[in-house]
């Protein structure tokens, strides 16, 4: 299918990346997933539009996005709400809309969470590296050539129809997550328990954690009451494997949640966040305030059923549409 | 590890033997290809499987690496290869050369023949795409690392730190002393494998010239 212009961008806005679903099977490379930090918002997106729930879609963080419709295209949006406008109106979130040559639409600041996701009817025309079209950015690779976007980029989609039968599709209002300053994120213990004092670990399921200036796409950094460590054992472990949702407690007792850019890493682990909850540690800002309850596997496999039953019966309605 | 991670663990140190526990599992996990893992992160003495719980319960996953376990002895196993690395050191390629020979009261040039008299093992790529974590250094190079890390490392450092050697393939942050740098282009995401070494193999370091390195093509 031949590629066509959709997109000229006019700001690039804080950071404007191209994320699939990630790259996986080359971590014994070094090479991390990479991918949409908040995949749930993100395969809605996917599914607004009729693409496959992994094709890559912009994911925009914070505010400034600014593009140029070079075509008529159909798309949503998804996940943090970053105020998007079309030709200066307000732009409704989770609903399909229909773009004609010359619209611009503009991100213009946070109302809630940190990052959107601007799915496109046809996908991003960008060629798969490692089975991905991801961007990595300290990898330099995937995405639009490894980089975050610029001003005068093009954007290309395939030449595909636009799905008009869908136009004005909605995901479900009290489906759609909301993203608030304060949250409480569902962990599950481990794996290095016998690192950390019993006060230390009642300190870290007690306490609020505010997030720093410092998080970006390998992690988010909390600051808040130290995490007491027992004195007899090392302060660092020999680097293992990492998953985004890993919450690392380096030598000065604060948590750092981990996210997709990393592949191992030498700190202790005190929990790891639940899949289902990934979607609120993507949309952290700092200054946001979050807590960590501890709950089962059993019962993070059970919230996990129960999303992805959602996103089926979503996905059989949009099919019946 | 979380409600999708599986983290396997061969021990408690840094050897050759526990490595090849790893790897050797690693291996064999990958040849059965089994529906619902999604990735498997080999690193020193451990070995993090990302599992899809919608596609394979962690009980039906436990049991299934319990049948490759046993069945591990049979499974192939490839010999080591071993990979000739040309490294210029010194001078603002290798800018802590001088402060480690110092640390350690010996001469430049006698870091440089310690730093190539011995094939190294490669633990594990990780940290970055393509970087090798080697090892062990002979005694006499065994050096702390920086007390402050660099903001910025060029690509292809030869870098030293504890009893470990690596290379950096790309431009990153990093705490390891570098000693030298190598022309050789150790990660590459449009070639198949990406990255040039691979965990288990062996790396010999050998010295160049300034103009051996401005020439040296692959």
């Amino acid at each position: 299918m031949a590629r066509v212009e959709a997109f000229e961008v006019l700001k690039p806005g804080i950071l404007t990346t191209v994320q699939d679903l990630g790259r996986y099977g080359f971590s014994q490379f070094g090479v991390p997933p990479s991918g949409a930090l908040d995949p749930f918002s993100f395969r809605i997106g996917n599914l607004l539009v009729e693409n496959q729930e992994e094709e890559a879609s912009l994911e925009i963080t914070i505010m400034g996005l600014k593009l140029k419709t070079l075509r008529d295209v159909v798309i949503a949006i998804t996940g943090g709400d970053l105020f998007p406008t079309l030709n200066g109106e307000s732009l409704e979130m989770w609903r399909t809309h229909l773009l004609v040559e010359g619209d611009v639409i503009t991100f213009k600041r946070i109302r809630s969470g940190c990052r959107a996701y601007l799915a496109l009817s046809g996908g991003f025309a960008l060629p798969k590296i490692m089975g991905s079209r991801s961007t990595y950015l300290s990898g330099k690779f995937g995405g639009l050539q490894g980089r975050a976007l610029k001003r005068g980029d093009i954007l290309y989609t395939l030449d595909r129809p636009p799905p008009l039968n869908k136009l004005g599709l909605r995901f479900p209002s009290d489906w759609i997550p909301s993203f608030e300053k304060e949250t409480v994120l569902r962990v599950i213990p481990g794996s290095h328990d016998h690192h950390f004092t019993e006060k230390g670990f009642k300190t870290f399921s007690s306490s609020t954690y505010q997030v720093t200036p410092q998080c970006d796409r390998m992690g988010v950094r909390l600051e808040g009451p130290k995490i007491e460590r027992r004195s007899d054992v090392e302060e660092s472990i020999i680097s293992e494997g990492l998953i985004s949702g890993a919450i690392q407690v380096p030598g000065d007792g604060k948590p750092i949640i981990i996210l997709t850019e990393l592949v191992t890493g030498g700190y202790t682990k005190i929990a790891t966040v639940i899949s289902t909850d990934l979607t609120k540690v993507a949309q952290l800002k700092p200054g946001d305030r979050v807590r960590f309850e501890p709950i089962s596997i059993e019962k993070a496999h059970l919230l996990l059923i129960e999303q992805e039953g959602r996103l089926r019966e979503f996905k059989r309605f949009v099919e019946q549409c | 590890m979380g409600d999708r991670g599986l983290l396997l663990e061969f021990g408690d140190e840094i050897s050759p033997e526990v490595n090849e526990k790893v790897r050797r599992m690693a291996l064999a996990i990958r040849a059965t290809s089994i529906e619902g893992i999604v990735e498997t992160v080999p690193t020193y003495r451990s070995l993090l499987i990302h599992y899809n719980p919608l596609i394979l319960s962690i009980e039906e996953l436990k049991k299934r690496l319990k049948g490759i376990e046993n069945g591990l002895q049979q499974a192939p196993f490839p010999e080591p290869k071993l990979t000739r690395i040309p490294v210029l050191y010194g001078g603002s390629y290798g800018p802590d050369l001088e402060e480690v020979a110092k640390y350690h009261q010996i001469s430049p040039e006698e870091v440089i023949r310690l730093h190539c008299s011995k094939p190294y093992f490669i633990y594990m790529i990780g940290f970055m795409p393509g970087f090798p974590y080697m090892g062990e250094l002979p005694q006499e190079l065994v050096t702390p690392r920086l007390k402050t890390p660099r903001l910025s490392v060029p690509a292809g450092s030869v870098a030293i730190a504890q009893r470990q050697t690596g290379i950096y393939p790309m431009e990153s942050p990093g705490g390891w002393q570098l000693i030298g740098r190598t022309p050789a282009k150790l990660f590459d995401p449009e070639k198949e494998p990406p990255a040039l070494l691979q965990m288990g193999d062996l790396v010999q370091f050998y010295q160049i010239s300034e103009k051996g390195f401005k020439e040296w093509h692959e």
